[in-house]
């Protein structure tokens, strides 16, 4: 018997606008001990779906038909107070994002205290222990200290875990996991994730896990479904659904995801064109009609698609799977030679340095790096490595305090954008993470289009502005008549086509891209990553591309930086950078990359602890308190020699070229 | 926490020497010459030329303020108990002692002796009025934004807002309409002497009903809105997914977290309970703080508005003391 067996569901909300469905009939089964991931874009009915079998819906919200058959029990029915005994007792949720999931408050003690008092009926001391032996259970440190802080006194990764701990105090038969990892760290990702398998080891927990990111559900689960507009669309075991997709939905979300080894020169990502349809009425055809390429009219509009089993255990929702058999290929673009060019941004030991009371705190510790014209210079590293630093100086909104930043052949390091002139301050452009954040919400979207064209002096005469701003807004494939929409009328995707057409609406030589899509869904990033490298290439404008997801910087970029708390790590080309000889930290990173594909065996290099506060540096490598192949206290003490392994390809590491060329490649295909 | 506390209290001290300066400058500067303040309206020029001189008022401003201080702080005799001014200004304390206010030429009386009784009944009235608004708002306010978008929350509402809508006056003369000219169960003024045959209890429950009446509609509107927002928070939805009971979802984690906005809200009706009911002092007859300072400004009493004013101070940077050190106990994150 199955664990949890869903029939027929429909939830339903009341709006303004009347009723609407956001799970339109929904069934779906998990056994004990499973682990299950549902993927689809934002807008799908993910949530819904994990909060309608909680009885979480709100005043709005109501389950309109079918049922939620936990442990033999449905949960549509349920009273109150049985409700309770089920939430957190016999299931319970791993959240989003732990910030917010914690009461600010209350120690993390109490609040994990609170789970065995409630479902156990534990005295004080003994939820006490229990929640001290969780806390050991997902490798927090020193449990008793973090039971006495407070949320905000630990970090994202930190408060991951003590979700995590309480979900599992109960000792839960059904744990579910809502995109648990989006917004961590590659690194800090990766380690929840292996917390995640370790646990339903040890638990035996059934997992059911909701992402928009393949790469991670592809890491924990074992049967994939995926859901659109309401609906499943398909259902397999995990390697069959990378193996063999069959539905186009399918197929378009690997498609969107960069591949270990694929390049935009000869992989190029394949996004899914229009968007999900808001949740609406009952289906009088394929949902997926509009954004499907295989579509036929008369066959697919006609009526609504059952989901069919087309072989053991992969159910479809889809009248032309069988056309849509041939594996996920990408177009393969001609092998373009990159033309070398010449430097446009030239660093050379830039420091930049802030004061914290009387500590000194190196963001910046002597960076030096190049960008090429035309190149695409991507600087990688976790929260807290200082790329973002250099981003804002090098487009003046932050000042060196020592070296030098040649952008263009003047050295700016010094000065702030104020002081550099029209020309400069047009040559370099930024492209923001939020774009909710940089549109002002009270003006139109045109608006920052035009004021840029008229600041710049590009244009000055209405007819031509109108003209100019007509002909950004194709370039970013949005319909002109948009332009007088406010930002809350845009998606997500559409305003970051916006920051990007306000970018290069003075036709900048250079473009700092501050983690451009990682707000994004990842069809949608697709999409973006695609017209922004088009854009690019047309225009030979040189791209610098911040970002901590490795998989995409693979992807897109010609040059990369590797930073770790202010200080280059490795550098060079990027086809060089990802196969052996590796720098320590640039293996553990790409170790933790979530990769879409159950083929691609990743070598499992794990970092201990968090990134170490700036002010506590030590002379020597700033990687030594976390390198898993440290050599002894010469790492603690010496500054590491650069070590070039050719074509500009540099390693700051005390461990010798040699030693490290010998470094296993961290992915490698199962065979 | 305690450095914190005492330097928040130097900071208070400063806070309340510059206001003292301010005053100062305000009272002494406000029109008609402060002698002949003090010596009213019929007396002659020339003797208000002579206390002029003998108050040294030509002095310049610091000098004469440093002086003011110094009378306050007992460190110098009060000049219009001299003898020598003929002026019949006798305080029992002494004219040199801490605190010293100086004379009240309104009451014809130290300041001291008028100040405190009348602070004393202010204080009465606030502190009851006080007792009532913070239990009553918190009661409506949590109830009507733990259920936001209720029937419970909408009736709720609209009593806080026709709570708080209706003047101070006008519920003054509604409540002695329906209590005192047509039950007559209470006394329509409240001059808390019990001369009248009205206990000092019966006379302080209709001033006290229309402050907290008044007040207790305004803070529970900002007690239901912040609530309303914290019982959207995901802590609390991870609390009831916890599969905690109703009420403790309520009491340890929304009320708590709700609370920490209107903290500062609540602790602020205290200044205005103090310095700023006037209107029903003046509807019930009531001897309070807020009608003798309104007194002391129409007649031009220094003394007694500079001492008011004082007061009226320290009320306020004491509760601004005790709403920062509040908020840092319930809101940890605000201890850094």
């Amino acid at each position: 018997m199955s664990l949890l067996s869903i029939r027929d569901l429909r939830v339903e909300y009341t709006t303004a606008r009347g009723t609407v469905a956001a799970i339109q009939d929904l069934s779906l089964e998990i056994g004990k001990g499973e682990s299950f991931g549902l993927v689809g874009e934002s807008g799908c009915g993910k949530s819904t779906l994990i909060m309608a079998i909680m009885g979480y819906m709100g005043r709005n919200g109501r389950v309109a038909n079918g049922e939620i058959l936990f442990e033999g029990q449905n949960l549509v029915r349920a009273t109150a107070a049985e409700l309770r005994r089920v939430r957190g007792g016999r299931i319970a949720i791993v959240y989003q994002e732990p910030a917010t999931a914690l009461n600010p408050s209350m120690t993390i003690g109490r609040q994990l205290m609170e789970v065995p008092i409630a479902h156990a009926n534990a005295s004080a001391a003994s939820a006490r222990g229990q929640v001290a032996r969780v806390l050991a259970d997902v490798h927090l440190p020193d449990p008793d200290s973090v039971m006495r802080r407070y949320p905000h006194q630990l970090s994202g990764g930190q408060k991951q875990r003590v979700v995590i701990a309480m979900a599992l105090l109960a000792n839960p038969a059904l744990l579910l996991l809502d995109e648990p990892t989006t917004g961590l760290d590659v690194t800090v990702e990766a380690a929840v994730l292996d917390l995640l398998n370790e646990l339903r080891e040890k638990y035996g927990t059934a997992l059911f896990y909701i992402s928009h990111n393949l790469g991670v559900i592809a890491q924990v689960c074992d049967r994939i479904a995926v859901m659109y507009a309401g609906r499943l669309v398909e259902d397999a075991p995990a390697a069959e659904i990378f193996a063999t997709p069959r539905h186009p939905y399918t197929r378009g979300l690997l498609g969107s995801l960069p591949r270990p080894g694929a390049n935009k020169r000869t992989h190029p990502l394949v996004s899914i064109p229009g968007v999900v349809p808001s949740a609406g009425r009952a289906p009088t055809s394929c949902g997926f009609l509009t954004r499907c390429a295989l579509a036929q009219p008369g066959l697919c509009d006609v009526s609504p698609i059952s989901l069919d089993e087309i072989a053991t255990g992969h159910l479809v929702r889809c009248l032309r799977w069988q056309d849509a058999a041939e594996p996920v290929d990408r177009p393969t673009a001609a092998h373009l030679v990159l033309a070398d060019s010449d430097v446009v941004v030239q660093a050379r030991d830039m420091t930049r340095e802030f004061h914290v009371g009387r500590r000194r705190l190196l963001a910046n510790d002597r960076l030096t790096l190049a960008a090429k014209r035309g190149h695409v210079l991507a600087i990688v590293g976790e929260s807290g490595s200082g790329k973002s630093t250099f981003a804002k100086v090098l487009a003046g909104l932050d000042v060196a305090t020592g070296g030098t930043l040649h952008v263009l052949g003047d050295d700016v390091a010094t000065r702030p954008v104020r002081k550099r002139g029209a020309e400069k301050v047009v040559a370099v452009q930024m492209v923001f993470q939020n774009p909710d954040g940089t549109l002002n919400p009270s003006h139109p979207v045109g608006y920052p289009l035009t004021r840029a064209l008229r600041k710049f002096g590009i244009a000055t005469d209405r007819k031509t502005i109108d003209a100019r701003v007509a002909a950004l807004f194709e370039m970013v494939r949005l319909p002109p008549s948009l332009r007088h929409a406010l930002p809350r009328q845009l998606s997500g995707g559409q305003k970051q086509r916006i920051a990007i057409a306000r970018a290069f609406a003075g036709n900048p030589e250079i473009l700092v891209a501050d983690e451009p899509v990682s707000a994004l869904d990842v069809s949608v990033q697709a999409a973006v990553i695609n017209l922004l490298l088009h854009i690019q290439a047309e225009q030979r404008t040189t791209l610098v591309f911040i970002s901590h997801d490795l998989g995409l910087v693979r992807y897109l970029a010609d040059e990369v930086v590797v930073m770790y708390l202010g200080q280059v790590m490795e550098s060079g080309p990027v086809a060089a950078l990802f196969d052996p000889p590796y720098h320590p930290y640039t293996e553990a990173l790409l170790s933790a990359v979530p990769v879409p594909d159950p083929m691609i065996r990743t070598a499992r290099i794990r970092l201990e602890g968090e990134i170490p506060s700036p002010l506590n540096v030590t002379p020597g490598c700033r990687f030594a308190t976390r390198c898993p192949r440290k050599l002894g206290p010469v790492c603690d003490d010496t500054p590491p020699p650069v070590r070039d392994a050719g074509h500009d390809h540099l390693i700051h590491c005390h461990i010798p070229l040699e030693r490290l060329r010998q470094t296993e490649p961290v992915f490698r295909h199962a065979s | 926490m305690t450095r914190y506390i005492l330097r928040r209290a130097a900071e208070m001290l400063i806070t309340l020497l510059v206001a003292s300066f301010l005053v100062f400058v305000v009272t002494e500067f406000s029109p008609g010459n402060v002698a002949r303040k003090t010596l009213g309206a019929f007396a002659l020029q020339e003797q208000v030329d002579l206390l002029y001189q003998k108050l040294h008022l030509n002095d310049p401003l610091m000098v004469r303020y440093v002086r003011w201080v110094g009378v306050l702080t007992g460190l110098q005799a009060d000049p219009l108990q001299d003898p020598a001014l003929k002026l019949d200004f006798k305080d029992p304390r002494g004219d040199r002692y801490f605190g010293n206010f100086g004379y009240s030429t309104l009451y014809k009386a130290p300041v001291n002796d008028v100040l405190w009784d009348r602070l004393g009944n202010t204080a009465l009235l606030a502190g009851l009025a006080f007792a009532f608004i913070v239990p009553i708002s918190l009661l409506l306010g949590a109830l009507a934004g733990m259920n936001a978008g209720s029937i419970l929350d909408r009736i709720l509402s609209t009593v806080s807002v026709v709570m708080t809508s209706i003047p101070e006056f006008a519920l003054g003369v509604i409540l002695v309409a329906i209590f005192v000219v047509w039950l007559h169960i209470l006394p329509g003024t409240s001059p808390m002497d019990t001369h009248s045959g009205w206990s000092i209890a019966q006379q302080l429950v209709l001033p006290v009903a229309v402050l907290a009446i008044y007040d207790a509609g305004y803070v529970a509107r900002i007690v239901r809105t912040s609530m309303a927002e914290v019982m959207a928070k995901p802590y609390v939805r991870t609390a009831v997914l916890k599969g905690l009971p109703r009420h403790r979802v309520i009491i340890s984690h929304a009320l708590r977290n709700a609370l920490i906005a209107p903290f500062t809200v609540i602790l602020l009706q205290i200044n205005w309970l103090i310095g700023g009911v006037v209107v029903t002092e003046l509807v019930f007859a009531y001897p309070g703080f807020g009608r003798m300072l309104l007194d002391a400004s129409l007649f031009g009493d220094v003394a007694l508005i500079e001492a008011a004013t004082l007061i009226a101070l320290f009320v306020a940077t004491t509760t601004q003391l005790l709403s920062d050190v509040g908020y840092r106990v319930l809101d940890p994150r605000a201890r850094g």
